[in-house]
């Protein structure tokens, strides 16, 4: 049997990344704040094209990447990010630099991911859920970028995603990441920003 | 009248232009050409290779003509197009036991199977200029001699190795990738494969110099030359699609396997210890220089208090790259107006305080630090 | 012979573009770490700012406006070559105007105009630990910053105190991140410390031969360290500027005869052609 064609994926790579990064690198110095993914190409489902610049992006043979359930169930996924990223695809997530869960609702706790160690906390897993949205306005946000504070939401999420967000920022330096893509944005939260209820 | 300094760009093209005419020399006089400097400077093109971490002879050539035989600057420009160059992998490992030999010798057994073939050497020679050598110099014919391309050389430590008088050589980590650290930020511990890295690349000058410092006592090892050899190595390559090695080609190398003493500790019989060094082309006082303080770094591995410079793996890799350090040094040419004028405010300001300290005792006993 | 070598837009191979990138998130997410990178060899020698080059050239985009200064000043000949590097290999725009710049490559100053949201500074660093003066060792030094152990830098800065009456050391002067990282600011002079904190743009470090990057997002509190009784001081100057007349800036010393003729101009060179209207080419008094 003929395998399927893998769909391309950035066309021009060294233009478009510089863009896509450019976007990740706001969102992580402003946390809260969405940016515009460059997303002028298609991805295999459950793998949405938000998420898929993400990686295309950072990852590579350097980076083992972690995917959730329903994203490993998905070869033509499985396929296209392997060929387009040459990132191994490792099941243990502590051993990951990146985690992709296209299924937010059941991901694995943050604490699941390798948290750095304190004399390299940079060692920690980066994760990038793939949502729906990212206009919630359900938290107010703090810390290093944020004038003041911010109102940010997200969904869909698991069940008391704020309160990891809120141990996680508290063991920070120590921590993991995380980004947030919706098919053409991109927010982030990094473990150095504190989260509140909005009120 | 005071104009403010302008003009940094037409100063730079004018010293690029100046520089293009010194490196040039007097145009009267016939013009180098790389081959000339590959066949003739061979030695100063395998330092710009085994330094450079590029094994490319016409390149370093090309390099040295371009520097006007600074070589740590040829050595730069070496590097600084290697790093451009897409990776395709690490070569399998080279096997100098089946080099094609052109000069190997032993400090420590007579003779030996393979036996010791002097080849291209200064050690005998005496040190006297040779006026010939300002003309067209002569050279004599060289005569194949008898000894044996095909005889088998096995490495001296192979032979003590039988005896188990010598210790195994074994990775640190079998299992684990060889580190790189043109890949990776150097981290410490190093293990031994990053530190002989390391000390490949490192200046000959720094090295032969912690080399030096151990055998007079800077923490001693005790050296024999084990073996020097020189000679030329296949390097084979598997590539991930055809799944079986390709030769590539060949390589000069010059390996040095010190053998030193070790005491023996509660777990380990006393046995000779090794000290290893690999360089590319004909670089023998580099490969021994290497060995030597190799064996040195190994010092916490046997047990041993890191008491020398050349125990120190922070301190000797940190400092072995010369493109690092002649980088670092030659940046206090850059300008530093703003901090010197930083210093030069504090300065005046601590003068000033000084001297009201002094007037307000009146010259009595000099005063202690201010409160 | 190999062929003239091609070099991809802003000279680093894509690989080594999403290796500095991905250091620069951890950066950005731990602010005042320095996180290791695997620096390249670049084609300026280390410590003449192969760090600052290679974070502005996994940053740039063909988009960007580019203003390169040294000491504070476009024309100084380290800014005017790097200047030339991504004018040749990113084919940018580049500019001397603050104001009109998205990306700022500095060398030990941050311009006297309040930089924006939109743009970043990227800092060339020589020695990129604040300890090592103190404690040669990166094995310990590493140590002191996971377990918070700053003990040894403040030893340091009251000796100052006990010997000069106050703390001797006016540039490159160590600043605490969000109550964390004791950072290394680079050799800018203390004057320019208070710039820091909370910044309206992304400032990020770059120490290429020393193979760290770190960094500090926008609005990032940036503490110059000192005691209660003896708070930290910005360097005064009791001249304005020998050009323009601005106080409250950093000048340099010219020195413009050898009986003692001193002048004092902007370090900025920018902010001075602007307070004159930018009206000659050569700053003439």
């Amino acid at each position: 049997m003929k395998p399927p064609a893998i769909s391309p994926a950035f066309h021009d790579v060294s233009r478009q990344s510089q863009a896509v990064f450019r976007a990740i690198m706001q969102a992580m110095a402003q946390p809260g704040r969405t940016g515009l993914l460059d997303t002028g190409f298609e991805t295999p489902a459950p793998l949405a094209p938000g998420a898929a610049a993400i990686l295309l992006t950072l990852a590579d043979f350097e980076t083992p990447l972690w995917l959730d359930a329903t994203l490993s169930a998905s070869p033509a996924t499985t396929d296209y990010l392997r060929f387009h990223t040459g990132a191994s695809l490792v099941s243990d997530p502590q051993s990951a630099a990146f985690a992709l869960i296209a299924d937010a609702e059941r991901a694995p706790p943050l604490t699941a991911f390798s948290q750095g160690t304190p004399d390299y906390p940079d060692r920690s897993t980066t994760l990038v859920f793939q949502v729906g949205s990212l206009d919630g306005q359900d938290w107010r946000l703090a810390g290093p970028g944020i004038k003041g504070e911010t109102v940010f939401g997200v969904s869909p999420l698991p069940a008391g995603f704020m309160q990891q967000l809120q141990e996680n920022n508290a063991c920070a330096p120590l921590g993991v990441d995380v980004l947030f893509a919706s098919q053409t944005r991109i927010a982030a939260i990094p473990r150095s920003t504190r989260i509140m209820e909005a009120r | 009248m005071y104009v403010a300094v302008k003009g940094g760009e037409a100063a730079i093209e004018a010293a690029h232009k100046l520089l293009a005419k010194e490196r040039r020399g007097d145009a009267s006089v016939l013009e180098l050409t790389t081959d000339q400097i590959r066949e003739q400077l061979s030695l100063a093109v395998n330092r710009v290779m085994s330094e450079g971490s590029l094994y490319d002879p016409d390149l370093a050539a090309l390099a040295i003509k371009q520097a006007r035989g600074d070589l740590i600057e040829a050595i730069f420009l070496a590097r600084a197009y290697r790093t451009t160059l897409p990776r395709f992998g690490y070569s399998e490992p080279a096997n100098t036991s089946a080099m094609a030999i052109r000069r190997r010798i032993s400090a420590t057994y007579k003779d030996l199977p393979g036996g010791q073939v002097l080849g291209p050497t200064f050690d005998y020679t005496h040190r006297l200029l040779d006026p010939s050598l300002a003309g067209e110099g002569n050279f004599p014919a060289v005569e194949k001699t008898e000894t044996g391309d095909a005889e088998v050389s096995p490495h001296v430590a192979a032979l003590l190795n039988n005896e188990g008088l010598i210790e195994e050589n074994l990775p640190q980590n079998p299992d684990a990738d060889v580190s790189d650290l043109t890949r990776g930020a150097l981290e410490f511990p190093a293990d031994r494969d990053l530190r002989l890295q390391a000390l490949a690349r490192g200046d000959e000058g720094f090295l032969l110099a912690l080399g030096y410092s151990t055998q007079l006592g800077f923490g001693r090892t005790h050296p024999f030359a084990g073996e020097i050899r020189m000679g030329e190595v296949e390097v084979s390559f598997v590539p991930e699609e055809l799944g079986f090695e390709v030769p590539l080609g060949e390589v000069t190398l010059t390996e040095c396997e010190m053998v030193t003493q070790f005491a023996g500790s509660a777990d380990a019989a006393p046995q000779f210890t090794r000290g290893y060094g690999l360089v590319f082309g004909h670089s023998e006082r580099k490969a021994m220089a290497m060995a030597l303080v190799d064996r040195s770094l190994r010092t916490a591995e046997f047990g041993e208090d890191v008491v020398a410079p050349a125990q120190d793996a922070e301190f000797v890799l940190s400092h072995a790259d010369n493109i690092q350090a002649t980088g670092f040094v030659e940046h206090l040419k850059l300008p530093h107006y703003v901090d010197f004028q930083a210093e030069l405010v504090l300065l005046r300001q601590l003068r000033a305080e000084w001297e009201a300290e002094r007037g307000k005792t009146d010259g009595a006993s000099p005063k202690e630090a201010a409160e | 012979m190999s062929s003239a070598p091609v070099y991809n837009f802003a000279y680093l191979d894509e690989q080594t573009k999403r290796m500095i990138r991905r250091a620069i998130l951890k950066a950005i997410a731990v602010p005042g770490y320095q996180v290791p990178f695997a620096s390249r060899e670049m084609p300026m020698p280390y410590g003449w700012g192969t760090g600052g080059v290679q974070l502005t050239a996994s940053i740039l985009g063909a988009g960007d406006v580019l203003k390169v200064i040294d000491q504070g000043a476009d024309d100084t000949t380290n800014a005017v070559s790097i200047r030339k590097f991504f004018e040749k290999t990113a084919g940018v725009e580049t500019t001397s105007l603050t104001g009109d710049a998205t990306i700022i490559q500095t060398r030990h100053r941050i311009p006297e105009e309040p930089l924006t949201a939109d743009q970043i500074l990227v800092y060339q660093v020589p020695i990129p630990e604040p300890l090592r003066f103190l404690e040669p060792r990166e094995t310990e030094t590493r140590q002191m910053h996971a377990l918070q152990d700053y003990g040894l830098m403040h030893v340091k800065l009251y000796e100052d105190i006990s010997r000069h009456g106050h703390i001797a050391t006016t540039y490159a002067y160590p600043v605490k991140v969000e109550a964390r990282y004791v950072m290394d600011p680079s050799p800018i002079p203390k004057f320019d410390n208070p710039k820091m904190d909370m910044c309206s743009a992304l400032q990020l470090f770059g120490a290429g031969r020393e193979q760290r990057i770190y960094a500090l997002p926008p609005y990032t509190q940036v503490t110059s360290l000192d005691f209660e009784d003896h708070p930290f001081e910005r360097t005064k100057f009791e001249k304005p500027c020998g050009l323009c007349g601005a106080t409250g800036v950093y000048l340099d010393e010219i020195v413009t005869d050898d009986q003692g003729g001193r002048l004092f101009v902007c370090s900025d060179t920018d902010y001075c052609e602007g307070r004159r209207g930018h009206e000659t080419d050569g700053g003439v008094l």
